[in-house]
């Protein structure tokens, strides 16, 4: 078997296992609004101390648990898999629960609000009704013809590695309420119901990809990309948006998928 | 309050809810009620896979998989129900497949497979590549596909509903099911649902503990409600701690990582699962893996400068192989620990991962209020549910498997329940208890804060019920936690409004979690042996002569109306295996 790795430690382990934990000053100014309290959002100021290596989540459920439990915000499962705590740190969409506090500047106040384009019902809460539906006009489903098999439809391991990129989808919204021409347009589909469409387009096994072409051929579909890139940008899962898109369009003109 | 009126309500919209939710909307008129949005559920963090003897890869057989499935549980597994669970899995597997479910594949195109914790060829001797898997990710795919499938379907869903109470009802000496209180987050209007059929698909508890790969949400809300209404719970002391979490964080990474060729080391870059599993060495069962982990630990092999870890090594593997088959659990480790796991070995201590126990349910879904009475039109699957296929320890990918075979059975069984039963009328007033709840702790000027309980309940659990027990840790345990009940009864909250109130749900999911843990440690107690997941020092061998038994707990209140625990106990089903010593 393999050997031993002991000799292969890193600096980056080292210094990993060596940590013995330090608290830095933080503030975090996050954007409040409570209609039941008040018709206008405000910035809040939080200081405190933070080890570096924490969540931006961590932070939030400090301020919560310890300061001022009336902060809302979703969360679930805290490491990047569940898409609920999509929000605008530092003015670039992120998950709170996938960025360190030491990889954004921690000198300056950190500011975190609500994700744009979306109404915003409670501080960092917003209404995600609209970006689910666009994802269900989308027909987000295997259409196929035909009997079922009575095994397993055959894939090649390429034609399943053609969509793979869309798959890693996690609905968390910040691609969508990071691109501009949703801000400006609510009934634009947006980047993640394009993306949900590219994941069947492009799936070997599936027969539906004439009817998803024709939904997004529509005045508010794809053509309305203007492709600037935030999408790939803000995606937390390193999905090739704005490509995804793309071949969506290609596929539009060429009718081939 | 508002009153709805379904055929079928199911709470819950992870694995077991939708895939309920799939059969039972074709038959019955059906809500969903979940306390996040469906794709949010704790499904999507399962990674490594589903097994299912497909045979695609080499030869296996649905038998093999139900020997595995009993002997990982320590046989304390109905064996009729694990039959079940290895035979339906194969149709379970090519379903999601045919509603589009993306698994890997291989050469030839067919569903590929892989190596995982206690599945074996031919009765242990060697590991068997039985988990059908999407990358890393297998969870997420599952429970995307179930959504989407939920999509084509039309399944209503009611989401950020938190159901907090059950409501069962007499009709002629039979406790039957009448429907579910709800509150809504936006609103915080509470809402009763009357159906003729309920099924409680709602997920763990694993947030007691400290170092747990649960998300926040998974806080027994399904099992508490059952329990106070007087339902039982079963074997709330068998609770699984996966070998390999992040150091700290616990967050989960794949046993699909040692199914792929990872192997565990210790500070001297021993391969130290050789000398306790010789034949399936890092791939025995979880339970032998994290109590083998802690013992390196303990005699001073544990790594850093603590020695409180261990690593998980994938150096050895291609990068290639890393980020083709683990992409997401490689990049975990470069996002929270800022390491590189091509060429560094990660750092691991086992989490808490899964409870093998639940409410206690027939292999039809069926609730039941004692050892073997049904509550008729009350159903439960998934993790809030005991059947019990896991017994005193789950292998990897049988909790996917789980959630599939049983989520269906569950809602076909219910929908035809509901098709051929009227309605039970509601109680008098059938919101009251949650009204209650809820104003007397939004009322509350009590000086108790919820997160100082919180994080005292977590630290005893983790201190005293985790991997190693004595009769001394757990009683410190049942102790601790009754003094935080008493100290919950001061609790309030600081958010006294309605809009999204999740500081007050909070509080109540505290509830949940201190009511299951004390249930946890007074099962815990009683069972004097060691079995599976349940592992006690003073008392460390398995005893089949008084405790082949499944545990069942009852919420009792005595004449001074003082709330006590109840044991009883209920015979494990055995049709085919006679218990063997276990061994890897």
């Amino acid at each position: 078997m393999s050997t031993p790795t002991l000799e292969k430690h890193s600096k980056s382990l080292d210094d990993l296992e060596g940590d013995q934990g330090h608290l830095i000053k933080v503030t975090f100014r996050i954007r409040r609004f409570n209609p039941e309290v008040s018709a206008d959002a405000t910035w809040q100021d939080f200081q405190m101390e933070m080890d570096p290596k924490e969540r931006v989540l961590d932070a939030l459920h400090k301020i919560k648990w310890e300061l001022d439990g009336t902060l809302t915000f979703r969360r679930s499962c805290a490491h990047g898999i569940c898409g609920s705590d999509a929000m605008r740190i530092n003015g670039k969409n992120r998950l709170a629960c996938k960025t360190l506090i030491k990889d954004i500047n921690p000198d300056k106040p950190i500011t975190v609000e609500a994700i744009k384009g979306l109404t915003v019902l409670k501080d960092l809460v917003v209404d995600m009704e609209p970006f689910f539906q666009a994802y269900r006009d989308v027909m987000p489903f295997l259409i196929t013809t035909g009997n079922e098999p009575t095994r397993e439809r055959r894939q090649s391991a390429e034609d399943r590695e053609r969509f793979d990129d869309t798959t890693k989808c996690i609905l968390c919204a910040a691609c969508t309420s990071s691109c501009p021409v949703f801000w400006n347009d609510g009934q634009y589909f947006g980047p993640a119901a394009i993306v949900n469409a590219h994941r069947f387009i492009f799936d070997s096994r599936d027969e539906g990809g004439e009817q998803r072409l024709e939904i997004l051929n529509d005045k508010d579909g794809v053509w309305r990309c203007r492709t600037t890139f935030n999408c790939t940008d803000a995606c937390p899962r390193g999905i090739e948006v704005t490509k995804a898109i793309q071949e969506v369009k290609r596929a539009l003109i060429t009718r081939r998928f | 309050m508002k009153i709805h009126k379904y055929d079928t309500v199911i709470v819950g919209a992870g694995g077991a809810g939708m895939r309920a939710a799939i059969e039972s909307t074709k038959r019955s008129r059906t809500a969903v009620l979940t306390k996040l949005y469906p794709t949010r559920s704790h499904t999507g963090a399962a990674q490594g896979g589903m097994a299912a003897a497909l045979a695609n890869v080499e030869e296996d057989n649905w038998e093999w998989h139900t020997f595995d499935t009993i002997k990982g549980g320590d046989y304390l597994v109905d064996q009729d129900a694990a039959e079940i669970l290895a035979k339906e899995a194969i149709d379970s597997v090519l379903d999601l497949e045919r509603m589009g479910l993306p698994f890997n594949r291989t050469p030839d195109g067919t569903i590929d497979q892989r190596r995982f914790g206690g599945h074996s060829r031919n009765h242990g001797e060697a590991p068997v590549r039985r988990s059908c898997y999407a990358s890393d990710r297998t969870g997420h795919m599952i429970l995307q596909t179930l959504y989407q499938n939920c999509v084509k379907e039309g399944v209503e869903f009611y989401n950020e509903f938190y159901v907090l109470d059950l409501l069962l009802q007499d009709v002629d000496g039979v406790k039957k099911a009448a429907g579910v209180v709800a509150y809504e987050l936006a609103t915080g209007e509470i809402h009763v649902f009357q159906a003729k059929a309920i099924i409680f698909a709602s997920g763990g508890t694993g947030k007691f503990f400290k170092v747990t790969s649960n998300a926040h949400t998974l806080t027994g809300d399904g099992q508490a409600a059952a329990y106070r209404r007087g339902l039982p719970l079963e074997d709330m002391e068998f609770f699984q701690f996966h070998p390999t979490g992040i150091w700290r964080m616990g967050i989960l990474l794949t046993e699909g990582a040692r199914g792929e060729g990872g192997i565990l080391r210790n500070k001297d870059g021993e391969r130290f699962m050789e000398k306790y599993a010789p034949v399936m060495k890092d791939l025995a069962s979880r339970d032998v893996v994290s109590r083998s982990i802690y013992t390196e630990i303990r005699e001073g092999r544990g790594c850093g400068p603590d020695g409180d870890h261990v690593y998980l090594d994938l150096t050895h593997l291609p990068p290639e192989q890393l980020d083709a088959k683990l992409p997401d659990i490689t990049e975990f480790a470069r996002t929270y620990l800022g390491i590189e796991p091509y060429t560094d070995p990660i750092p691991i201590q086992p989490t808490a991962h899964y409870a093998m126990g639940g409410v206690p349910t027939n292999v039809e879904g069926e609730v039941l209020a004692d050892n073997t009475t049904v509550v008729p039109g009350l159903y439960a699957a998934g993790e809030v549910a005991c059947v019990s296929v896991h017994g005193a320890n789950r292998l990897g990918t049988n909790s996917l498997l789980d959630i599939n075979v049983f989520g269906r059975r569950a809602g076909i069984a219910a929908a035809e329940y509901a098709a051929k039963n009227d309605f039970v009328e509601l109680p008098e007033d059938p919101a009251s208890l949650v009204a209650s709840q809820v104003e007397s702790l939004r009322d509350s000027t009590g000086t108790e804060r919820v997160t100082e309980l919180r994080k005292a309940l977590q630290e005893c659990m983790d201190a005293n019920v985790m991997v190693f027990r004595t009769e001394q840790t757990i009683k410190t345990a049942v102790e601790t936690i009754g003094e935080l009940r008493e100290r919950y009864k001061n609790v309030s909250v600081q958010d006294k409004g309605k809009r999204f109130n999740t500081d007050l749900l909070e509080a109540i999911e505290l509830g949940n979690l201190l009511d299951l843990a004390e249930v946890m440690a007074v099962s815990a107690l009683a069972r004097k042996e060691s079995r599976g997941g349940h592992y006690r020092e003073d008392y460390p061998n398995r005893d089949d002569v008084n405790f082949m038994r499944h545990t069942m707990a009852y919420r009792e209140t005595d004449s001074s109306g003082k709330e006590t625990i109840r044991l009883d106990y209920k015979p494990v089903v055995q049709t085919r295996y006679q218990p063997m010593e276990r061994k890897y």
